[in-house]
């Protein structure tokens, strides 16, 4: 075909399904182990996780996590232990998600949700404090006016970290390393990602391969 | 109330024929709104057809979300840049800055009153032509109104005051031109066939008697020659992929309109669509028989009913016009932009010689036919004689290499 080559590949295309979604109307599931908005988890007694020790500010490429921490209050301590979170700011304007601090957390008292549809109409919103971090006392995230929970989002946080085994070797895989959560207790390993469903539009695509070599 | 006004204004319409009256002038008033506003739908519908193509050819699904299936989408566009600031640089002309998207505006409206939409009809004891004007210099009319849209593209673009506009219309003046030649001289071969300008003598003589007409009578493969050549130098002629040089993002920010916000920049926006629409509206009448089809007569509907004398020419003039702007959003999807040089070469070395020999062999012909020659020998011989003209012309151009030399 030469230089007219490029008309047969564009009008191949109108024939193959479409990859995108109506997306406000038709959602795509998540994948199990999203990254979206955090949460602050707490013990199964109530108490709060976060140790105040700053690691996951030091590691957090975009800087977008300032952390004060406190000594507990002998009478009323926050956490178990000597130090506690005092303050902990996410701000959402530079997150990237990239769950580094999920990682470097000692405690696993970070941990990203699947929720990403949340916007604000003013900067001082986009900076989530401990009042909108910190799970409420079901366990779940506390749900702000803006932001759109379409139910799940907070059922598995920061599932790859309960998938992976620790260092990669294969005698830790599905040994549980974590504290119990508040609302859920000690969590079981996820394991193998579920590709999402299809779409509609489209069927038989990429994802189904993938799905096939993981179980 | 009689005019004075001589008939030949408007053309050979017979509906000027008994002179003028209140109900003729009536139904030239609605001829023309019902133009102007075809030509505004039809804009707001191909922008919104041709995103939906693209998006097929790239395997999204496009505009979706205003009206049903986004159909309303070029709307929303439309009164968002209505509403919007008009910006003016200082450094403008300011009464010719004002002026030019007028002057692309306007003579985009006026290219498509030559267009026949449809047959002979005859309204309240009238009988007149589906088009608005019947001018006997026809076609003419059209080169005259994208001559003048020219001015529109050049005028915005140096009056802005500013750079990537002036390099933009400087752009389109040389494009311009150079494509107009090829563009008339494609034109020349349909006309040699048909001896009239006028576009309802075109479209007469490419009426259908028969499945056979499409090959023998319409002009598009007796003149193939020139219905290509139309084809692309009406693409470059309308700024249209892959000839958009004019407006090139990549390298001029955007072309001769950077400096237009709102509604001006609307007003280009929409003559640009307009021309193209009208573009190949043209080439339905110059080339694929313009209204001209099958009637339902096969399946028992009366010969002189409205639906063979009305509605028949309609549908198929707006088919061949919807297959056309399926070609044009194809090629816009599939081709990248030329290069400047090979833009020129390609209208001056290839297109507007091509354009001549194929006028002049068709001439040939067509004496050749009615003079009773022999066209086994006359059709070779003007062939050969086409092809040894063009090969001495290119001899005469310097190749690219001893340019690079004189440099």
């Amino acid at each position: 075909m030469g230089r007219l080559g490029g008309f047969r590949v564009t009008l191949r295309q109108v024939f193959k399904p479409k990859v995108t979604g109506r997306y406000p109307k038709e959602k795509r599931p998540k994948p199990e182990r999203f990254h979206g908005r955090h949460v602050l988890n707490r013990y199964e007694d109530g108490m709060e996780k976060c140790i105040g020790c700053e690691l996951c500010a030091g590691v957090c490429p975009a800087r977008c996590i300032y952390v004060r921490g406190a000594d507990n209050p002998h009478d009323d301590p926050v956490s178990p232990g000597e130090r506690y979170g005092f303050v902990y700011e996410i701000n959402y304007l530079r997150c990237i998600h990239c769950d580094l601090c999920v990682e470097a957390c000692p405690t696993e008292a970070i941990t990203e949700t699947k929720l990403f549809e949340f916007s604000f109409s003013n900067r001082e919103d986009a900076i989530y404090t401990k009042r909108e971090l910190l799970v409420g006392d079901d366990g779940r995230a506390r749900r702000q006016p803006w932001e759109l929970w379409l139910g799940g989002e907070d059922d598995d946080t920061s599932a790859w970290m309960r998938a992976t085994a620790p260092s990669g070797l294969e005698a830790y895989e599905g040994r549980v390393a974590w504290s119990g959560e508040l609302g859920f207790g000690v969590r079981e390993p996820e394991r193998g990602q579920q590709a999402p469903p299809a779409i509609e539009a489209g069927p038989g695509r990429s994802g189904d391969e993938e799905s096939a070599a993981h179980s | 109330m009689s005019l004075v006004l001589r008939p030949e204004i408007l053309g050979a319409d017979p509906l000027l024929e008994g002179g003028l009256d209140a109900t003729v002038i009536l139904i030239v008033v609605v001829k023309a709104i019902i133009i102007f506003v075809l030509l505004l739908l039809s804009v707001l519908f191909y922008i919104w057809f041709m995103r939906k193509v693209i998006a097929d050819m790239q395997n999204r699904i496009g505009p979706q979300r205003a009206g049903p299936f986004g159909i309303l989408q070029t709307l929303a566009d439309g009164i968002k840049l209505f509403f919007k600031e008009q910006s003016e640089p200082t450094t403008a002309d300011r009464p010719v800055y004002l002026l030019a998207p007028y002057l692309s505006i306007i003579p985009a409206f006026l290219a498509f009153a030559i267009v026949p939409i449809g047959g002979v009809v005859s309204i309240a004891g009238e009988t007149t032509e589906l088009q608005l004007a019947d001018p006997a210099i026809g076609v003419l009319w059209l080169l005259m109104m994208s001559g003048i849209g020219l001015y529109g593209v050049m005028l915005a673009g140096w009056s802005s005051g500013s750079k990537y506009p002036l390099l933009g219309s400087v752009r389109a003046s040389a494009q311009l031109l150079s494509y107009e030649a090829a563009m008339g001289l494609a034109i020349v071969g349909v006309l040699v066939h048909t001896g009239t300008l006028s576009t309802r003598g075109i479209v007469d003589q490419q009426s259908w008697t028969g499945v056979g007409s499409i090959f023998s009578d319409w002009f598009w493969l007796p003149a193939i020659g020139a219905f290509v050549i139309f084809l692309i130098s009406a693409t470059a002629e309308t700024n249209h992929p892959p000839f958009d040089l004019v407006e090139a993002e990549q390298e001029l920010v955007g072309g001769f309109h950077t400096e237009y916000t709102g509604i001006r920049f609307a007003l280009f926006f929409l003559a640009e669509f307009m021309n193209l629409i009208t573009m190949c509206a043209i080439a339905v009448t110059l080339f694929l028989g313009g209204p001209s089809g099958p009637g339902l007569e096969g399946l028992g509907v009366a010969s002189d009913s409205w639906i063979n004398t009305w509605l028949m020419p309609i549908v198929w003039f707006f088919a061949k016009l919807l297959v056309l702007l399926y070609a044009t959003v194809w090629v816009r999807a599939s081709l990248p932009r030329l290069r400047y040089d090979r833009l020129m070469d390609l209208g001056w070395k290839v297109l507007i010689e091509a354009a001549f020999l194929w006028a002049m062999v068709t001439g040939l012909i067509v004496v050749a036919r009615d003079q009773g020659w022999n066209l086994w020998i006359v059709t070779p011989a003007a062939a050969i004689g086409a092809l040894l003209i063009y090969l001495l012309l290119m001899a005469c151009v310097p190749r690219r290499e001893e340019v690079e030399e004189w440099r």
